[in-house]
């Protein structure tokens, strides 16, 4: 044993932080395995439900619905482009795997929205909130996924449900940090004239601060879509279905047209996702002046049915 | 002080900058200077000391330099800012310690503002910017649509209901800003620096617009500006501010005549006069030489007056006569009198503006004589005392 030295005191100093979180989170699996299911349960429906919908469309039937969403977000090009994505999802033979990816990345958006809006709210009104809320996000969105993924799995075991919830703990900053931003930005005088004319604090978030702050947290939204995405290689580590799956397959037995087919799955959806969720963001800019029924689809239909009643 | 006409009063009211304002209020009774206390604790004092009542129906113009506290002055009156210290009475009562829900009540329906930057919602159409302050105060639809709508057709904007703010002009924007404040139908309007953004034809024009809807409407008007010129042209009253300090309170006139110090003085410097006096103001009733229908003549002694003013029994002007051919005979007769008058003469309102009458002034060859709203004779304006009071 060498003696004490000044200049490396860590070889007596050290903090077994190590050790501390192997018995926390022992004594958590311990004692808390009802409250973990809980948090199961509500995650576990929304992904039935989405996954049940998504799976029993037919996809002649998807792609079209889908290009008619696109077409009325963002006119006839984005309609033909939702198209043509989604028709090679089924050319290169992944549709079923491509929805259950879908099914997961829409169900942790949902969670993330109901959670990370509020959130963004919460810190847009309070410094104080905000500061405590900072350095969490960071650790969520620095702290490699690996490192949460072996509790996850002690806490919720494996399956689709505890990849939909590492999924969210990487989605969600973007969407916190930026509904905090969008509130905080909306001009000043905007905010002033609202008060100058009565508004309770409740009237200012709805009326004025949610509807300008609008095309930020789109921005946030199509954030938390590309992230979940580019999570769920990842989370199929522990077991989550879909195109993920397909490519750690390919990676384990070296079948590099598997993993690239399911790498190109993921590509054409992230593509697909973040060009509609841009178009809406872009929609919810205060340049558009048309109506929503005033386009696309439910526009041309409208005018029709107007033209043959005006006969 | 508590005049029944009064419909807002400020009494010694102050607003202190910064986190420690009991310190700050506490150096300010013991006589401590602004920069002192600035100096010492950190803490801003925007407004200082500041008493004015409002009258009921009136323009009242607060006016400074950009930091005089006039900005600020305004928001106290509804609180956006809430004041340090002092009493802001609306119609008697005291609004400075009411709770939320009372001071909501007053905003919704005692004060409407104006902003300088318009502050329209950018995602709401005209109409609904137009009917915003009745939207949060709860009124239905139908109702609020038709008063906005009302409120859009008084400042013209009526066809552009469906627009969306960023398709209008800035004046057109800020007849929404007007209008948004005008559908509340508000006791008092605030107006902050209402029409500064615009470029100087439409501020011209809007200054009219308001003047206008004033006269229709008898509104009570609060107006913050830094532009002499505006403030004299729509301003019944002018409250000067400089370093948070109200200067002086007084008709433009008078504020021209006695300025308090060299401050208020140096602001009336490059203003022209002829837009401040009326012409009742400057027609001096020594000056001309006035007959009576019954043939008696009053002439100052300083006169080398060629005209004489042919006045009724109650002082009505009925003409203007040469005196150079006026002899006695004449005199004694009223019918002859008025024989004597010439075919036609020019006169002047006493409450015209002085620059409405300039030219009159200038290209007639007698003085011309200035009458009251009745007919009777004031005085008149020679055009030696036009231009002594113009170079003043």
């Amino acid at each position: 044993m060498s003696e004490f030295s000044l200049l490396d005191p860590f070889q007596y100093l050290n903090l077994p932080l190590g050790e501390w979180v192997e018995s926390i989170l022992q004594y958590l699996v311990q004692n808390f395995r009802g409250f973990f299911r809980a948090i199961r349960w509500p995650i576990d429906q929304v992904l039935d439900i989405s996954e049940g919908i998504l799976q029993s469309i037919p996809p002649l039937i998807g792609i079209i619905f889908s290009s008619l969403l696109g077409w009325q977000l963002a006119g006839k090009r984005m309609g033909l482009f939702c198209a043509v994505t989604l028709f090679f999802l089924g050319l290169i033979g992944v549709w079923s795997e491509s929805m259950t990816t879908l099914s997961l990345v829409l169900t942790s958006l949902f969670f993330c929205v109901v959670l990370g809006v509020p959130l963004g709210i919460l810190s847009a009104r309070s410094d104080r909130i905000e500061k405590i809320v900072r350095p969490v996000l960071d650790a969520m969105q620095t702290l490699p996924a690996f490192v949460y993924l072996v509790p996850v799995v002690m806490l919720f075991g494996i399956g689709n449900v505890p990849g939909v919830l590492v999924t969210i703990v990487f989605a969600l900053p973007p969407l916190v940090r930026l509904t905090n931003l969008g509130i905080r930005q909306v001009p000043a005088d905007k905010i002033e004239a609202a008060r100058a004319f009565g508004c309770t604090p409740r009237q200012m978030l709805f009326r004025v601060q949610l509807p300008l702050a609008t095309p930020t947290i789109m921005a946030g939204v199509n954030q938390t879509l590309m992230l979940s995405l580019s999570m769920v290689v990842i989370a199929s580590m522990i077991s989550v279905g879909g195109l993920g799956q397909m490519v750690l397959r390919g990676i384990g037995r070296l079948d590099m047209g598997l993993a690239t087919v399911g790498g190109l799955g993921l590509v054409l959806l992230a593509i697909f996702l973040d060009r509609l969720t841009q178009a809406m963001g872009e929609r919810s800019d205060s340049s558009n002046t048309l109506h929503w029924y005033e386009t696309g689809p439910v526009g041309f239909f409208v005018r029709t049915f107007r033209g043959a009643q005006a006969k | 002080m508590t005049d029944s006409n009064d419909i807002l009063s400020i009494r010694n009211v102050y607003k202190v900058f910064g986190d420690q304002p009991d310190t700050a209020m506490q150096m300010l009774r013991d006589g401590s200077t602004k920069e002192e206390i600035f100096e010492e604790t950190g803490q801003t004092v925007g407004v200082f000391d500041a008493s004015f009542s409002v009258k009921k129906g009136e323009i009242f113009v607060i006016m400074g330099l950009s930091g005089s506290g006039k900005s600020t002055m305004v928001r106290l009156l509804n609180r956006l800012i809430e004041p340090t210290a002092g009493t802001i009475e609306l119609k008697g009562k005291d609004i400075t310690g009411l709770g939320d829900a009372d001071l909501l009540d007053v905003r919704r329906k005692e004060m409407s503002m104006v902003f300088q930057s318009f502050a329209l919602m950018p995602h709401m159409s005209v109409l609904e910017n137009a009917a915003f302050g009745l939207e949060i105060s709860g009124v239905d639809k139908d109702e609020r649509n038709k008063r906005a709508q009302e409120a859009l057709e008084q400042v013209g904007l009526g066809e552009h209901s469906s627009s969306y703010p960023h398709q209008l002009s800035g004046g057109m924007q800020q007849r929404v800003g007007l209008a948004r404040a005008l559908t509340n139908d508000p006791t008092i309007l605030l107006m902050d620096e209402a029409f500064s953004a615009l470029d100087p034809l439409i501020r011209y024009e809007m200054q009219g617009e308001l003047i206008r809807l004033q006269q229709e409407q008898e509104r009570t008007i609060i107006f913050i500006s830094h532009d002499l010129d505006e403030a004299v042209r729509i301003g019944d009253r002018i409250a000067i501010m400089e370093g948070g300090r109200v200067v002086q309170i007084g008709t433009p006139e008078e504020l021209m005549r006695n300025p308090a110090d060299d401050y208020v003085e140096t602001f009336f410097k490059g203003v022209d006069v002829s837009k401040i006096l009326k012409a009742g103001d400057v027609a001096c009733a020594n000056s001309g030489c006035t007959i009576r229908i019954n043939g008696s003549v009053q002439s100052p002694p300083t006169n080398g007056s060629q005209f004489g003013y042919l006045l009724d029994n109650s002082d009505k002007l009925q003409g203007v006569i040469s005196l150079k051919g006026l002899d006695a005979t004449a005199k004694a007769n009223p019918e002859s009198l008025l024989a004597q008058c010439m075919d036609s003469h020019e006169s002047i309102n006493s409450s015209d503006m002085l620059q409405d009458a300039v030219k009159t002034i200038a290209n007639s060859d007698y003085p011309i004589p200035v009458i009251e709203d009745n007919g009777t004779f004031k005085g008149v304006i020679t055009k030696d005392l036009l231009l002594q009071t113009l170079s003043r």
